[in-house]
């Protein structure tokens, strides 16, 4: 057979890797033909609905639902009585506590479940809502987690007495644990022998991923069959299956859990919800289909926040700027359980990961979990476990110690950077960074923007606004980040006790066409596509001919989900050597069809050909025929493989991110001139999707710098509970991205990805906020506290003495 | 509670159904109708996730009751696609230029781009950016969201000049 196109038109035919692919998932989505879970109609199915507590911190006394019932739709109103019976009143966390589903005698958040209306439909369960009467008595409230460790009020009674957690001792009746990481003795030597040490108090804010779509879910529990379908926005769907057998008793094997179409997740929809239990037991005790989807003020007060260290920082340096030593001491305000989604041997998750992009030394980390009147959650908001509170700290004592030693930023940080050739390196936190060339990126990025310029643009600014030109002053914002994605090794990252591992099963037809199904769940990042391209570059079948479904645990192989940027680095790495499998097999099928022996034939885009006579050839369409109707002597029929893949180490995807900003000094507000985002997330599959991600992180980025977060008030009220008064930018306000990148491939992963999404939102936060800092260093501003909204750029600038 | 009697025009088919005078548009239009591409992404007018067009206006449906739509003409997201199942304009601009992640505020964005573009058939980059700043998107940065609004005002303008 003679085969017209070159080596290169059969290689863009595919589709493959480096292709900037369409996505296959728009063509339903741009015509609203997406399935989501509040999309989902099922026969009969009824609606349920929580009463939830106005208090911070109080006794429940009575709960009357009496006038509830009596309102024409309303089924049945559960409180923590009817699930004592069935042990479900409390539930795991992820972080090893337990949290009340409802309330049981007392609250210790606003908004906190207290009663759960079933009904026919959802007009009439917030009718029924309306009419649960709950009686209260109000107890003190904690907001502040430096308070609650000093107070003698107790808010977890359940465990009075516990002087043991689940990450070791507590030190008082409302602390958690204390995590440390590094060499204490070892640091507080070097700072007491530094020539220069910054110490600086970091506060990264407490705010919530705001996904468009809310949590919600359909429970359906089919008497007959025994069997309990459960569809919701899962960002973890296998693992949810597995925590409803163990909490509810059903078998595994009678649980079949979907994730449908997911309207984004970035953290929020990894936690185990009460609306998910009680919709399992409401759909249990009526026999009927139950829907419980949560409103915004719901999804703002009560499903997973983030963030929120007080993050205490000494950095220790030579006069030349030589960093010798970095101490931190954080406290985490967990709110009233400790909900938090990190692996269990990581209760701070990877916050070790401080050091940055960095060679130090010497450190030492001390994380102390504190409980608070306020929501549980504590979710990896768009980033891997922790790992933005860790840049943000770094970046920020980085520029606290460029004022101490009256030095660039820039060159500080150049002066510091892990050299290429110490990788792969050893922090002394206890990571090994896989892969790194942090100079050339940091070189490109600066010289991209003209770094040299800005600064004596900014200069001269000065000099008019002191000579009282102009009233605006420029920042220039700089930030190099290194994330840790791809959790990761079972060795040391589970969940529960689950490895995170991740999986890819592949089928191919005799057609030449393909389905191939992943343990993650797409939330928005375009595995579909992605995903397709991997396989269209292994094993040569083009990737319009590979489907791809995820989040039906009936048919999708085993995995841990989609979050922490870990779909690339694990389940893809699953899915090329799923992929390599099969073109193992295929080689052999090929080597029959050509009458040679395995290893006379050699790989070639699209097909297996005989070495040294290019023209003889089998096409894996072919192949994939010939695996269906040849009977082919030592070989099973059919075409597939499985993959189930533990990663040897996470991946290090860094970048280099430089912002230039404009502050009025008299108004607070800022407009961003120029931002500009290199990314290294190794080999990238598909340049298109990953501008997207960046320019997407960097706006959730923008809107937690410059404005977002969940506030509350002495009383525990949360005073950010809407979309009014929680910042999402609007396209009016959100700056323009320019993206560019280099690449250095991972290592270890079978085809160098690194991951990409998180990225943007870990390096773009502290980039803005260094600029707002940038802008005020020349006139005595050392550190102030995220969101740098127009109040509180105001309130810099008036208390600098700059408001005449 | 007692139900009343409503009667639509939706995406040109006439409609109608029973509902409480307090039902929302979204939920008539999702719930009853089964029209599932306007989504709830706040049920307080700020996302835009619901945007739908009522009589030739951009209205944001988890706010308006169905009550007050008696009558009128609606357009969603699904009445945008060409008559032979292809994708409209501005659907194909936001594919090809990866105008959308999750897809939760496609349908809104799109819609509301609709008739964005029938106001201002030639519009600036800040006159997309102003007239879209009522539909939120979490995923995309809006960046890829104006290049397609942007790309669809010209393909349309094309069109209507080889039409003429």
């Amino acid at each position: 057979m003679k085969d017209e196109l070159t080596q290169d038109q059969r290689s863009a035919n595919l589709k493959g890797m480096g292709s900037s692919r369409k996505r296959v998932e728009d063509v339903r989505f741009t015509q609203g033909k997406g399935r989501y879970v509040d999309d989902i109609k099922l026969d009969g199915m009824l609606f349920g609905d929580f009463v939830r507590s106005p208090y911070a911190h109080a006794r429940v006394t009575s709960i009357n639902t009496e006038a509830a019932m009596a309102i024409p739709g309303v089924v049945a109103v559960l409180t923590a009585k009817d699930l004592e019976p069935l042990g479900l009143h409390w539930m795991p966390t992820l972080a090893g506590d337990k949290q009340m589903v409802l309330a049981d005698g007392k609250v210790l958040f606003q908004g906190q479940e207290v009663a759960y209306v079933i009904a026919n439909d959802r007009y009439a369960a917030a009718d029924g809502v309306e009419a649960v009467e709950v009686e209260y008595e109000e107890l003190p409230v904690i907001v502040d987690p430096f308070e609650a460790l000093k107070s003698d009020v107790v808010l977890r009674e359940d465990l009075e007495g516990q002087t043991e957690g689940a990450h070791g001792p507590r030190k008082h009746h409302n602390h958690i644990f204390t995590w440390e990481q590094g060499d204490k003795e070892g640091t507080e030597k070097v700072l007491e022998e530094a020539d220069v040490v910054a110490e600086e108090m970091v506060y990264y804010h407490r705010t919530h991923p705001c996904p468009l779509e809310t949590c919600g879910c359909v429970a359906s529990m089919d008497k007959v069959t025994g069997k309990l379908t459960l569809y919701g926005t899962f960002q973890a769907p296998h693992a949810i299956r597995t925590v409803v057998s163990l909490i509810s008793g059903i078998a595994e094997h009678n649980i079949r859990v979907v994730s449908p179409d997911i309207g984004g997740g970035f953290g929020n929809k990894v936690g185990a919800y009460a609306g998910y239990v009680c919709s399992v037991v409401a759909s249990i005790v009526t026999g009927k289909p139950v829907k419980w989807v949560e409103d915004r003020m719901e999804n703002l007060m009560t499903t997973a926040f983030a963030r929120d260290y007080w993050m205490q920082g000494k950095i220790a340096a030579t006069k030349e700027g030589k960093i010798t030593g970095l101490w931190c001491h954080t406290t985490a305000d967990h709110g009233g359980f400790d909900a938090c989604a990190d692996p269990t041997k990581f209760p701070a998750g990877f916050m070790n990961i401080c050091t940055g992009s960095y060679d130090i030394p010497t450190a030492y980390l001390a994380v102390d979990g504190v409980y608070t009147n306020k929501a549980p959650g504590g979710v990896s908001y768009r980033c891997s476990f922790r790992v933005t509170e860790a840049a943000y700290f770094i970046e920020r004592m980085i520029e606290v110690l460029a004022i101490k030693l009256n030095m660039d930023a820039a060159e500080l940080r150049r002066i510091n950077f892990i050299k290429s050739d110490q990788f792969p390196y050893q922090s002394a936190l206890g990571w090994e960074y896989d892969s790194g060339d942090y100079h050339r990126a940091w070189d490109q990025a600066l010289n991209a923007v003209g770094y040299k310029q800005l600064r004596e643009e900014q200069a001269q600014r000065i000099e008019e606004f002191k000579a009282g030109k102009t009233r605006k002053l420029i920042g220039i914002g700089l930030t190099h980040f290194t994330e840790i994605v791809g959790a990761g090794p079972v060795k040391n990252c589970d969940i529960l006790g689950l490895g995170m591992f991740d999986s890819c099963e592949i089928r191919i037809h005799p057609t030449g066409s393909a389905i191939a199904r992943l343990g993650t769940i797409s939330q928005g990042q375009g595995h579909a596509t992605t995903f397709a391209q991997i396989i269209a570059s292994e094993i040569g079948l083009p990737a319009d001919d590979i489907t791809l479904e995820e989040g039906d645990t009936d048919t999708a192989p085993y995995g841990l989900g989609t979050y922490g940027s870990r779909s690339t680095p694990v389940a893809g790495a699953a899915t090329a050597m799923a992929a390599r499998k099969i073109r193992a097999k295929a080689q052999m099928i090929a080597a029959y069809l050509l009458e040679v022996h395995d290893d006379d034939v050699e790989w070639d885009v699209d097909r297996f050909s005989v070495k040294g006579a290019p023209e003889r050839f089998k096409t894996m369409k072919e192949i994939a025929f010939a695996a269906y109707n040849q009977a082919i002597p030592g070989l099973e029929p059919g075409l597939e493989a499985v993959s189930y893949y533990d990663p040897p180490n996470m991946t290090y995807p860094f970048g280099a991110y430089i912002c230039v900003m404009e502050i009025d000094v008299d108004t607070g507000e800022h407009e961003i001139r120029s931002f500009y985002a290199l990314d290294d997330c190794g080999t990238r599959i598909n340049p298109m999707i990953i501008d997207g991600q960046v320019h997407g992180g960097c706006t959730e980025g923008y809107a937690i710098a410059m404005g977002q977060e969940i506030a509350y008030d002495e009383m525990g009220n949360c005073k950010s509970a809407t979309l009014m008064d929680f910042f999402l930018p609007t396209a009016w306000e959100t700056p323009t991205y320019t993206t560019d990148f280099t690449v250095t491939p991972s290592p270890h992963h079978p085809i160098g990805a690194k991951g990409v999404g998180e990225s943007p939102n870990v390096g773009s936060v502290p980039c803005f906020s260094n600029a707002v800092h940038d802008a005020f260093r020349p006139f005595g501003l050392v550190q102030s506290h995220m969101p740098h909204d127009h109040w509180r750029i105001w309130k810099i600038a008036k208390d600098l003495g700059l408001h005449s | 509670m007692s139900k009343m009697h409503v009667k639509l025009n939706v995406n040109g088919q006439e409609v109608e159904g029973l509902a409480e005078p307090r039902t929302l548009l979204i939920h008539f239009l999702r719930e009853n109708l089964n029209i599932t591409g306007p989504h709830i992404g706040c049920e307080t007018s700020h996302c835009g996730a619901c945007t739908v067009d009522l009589n030739g206006k951009s209205v944001k449906s988890c706010t308006v009751f169905v009550a007050q739509a008696n009558g009128s003409d609606v357009t969603t997201v699904e009445g945008l696609t060409n008559d032979d199942g292809s994708l409209g304009v501005i659907q194909e601009m936001f594919r090809e230029h990866h105008g959308l992640q999750c897809g939760f505020c496609t349908p809104g964005m799109i819609t509301r781009a609709h008739r964005l573009l029938q106001e201002k058939p030639n519009p600036t980059e800040e006159e997309v950016r102003f007239g879209m700043a009522g539909n939120l998107c979490r995923c995309t940065g809006y960046q890829n969201i104006v290049k397609a609004i942007l790309a669809s005002a010209d393909m349309m303008n094309a069109q209507k000049e080889a039409a003429e």
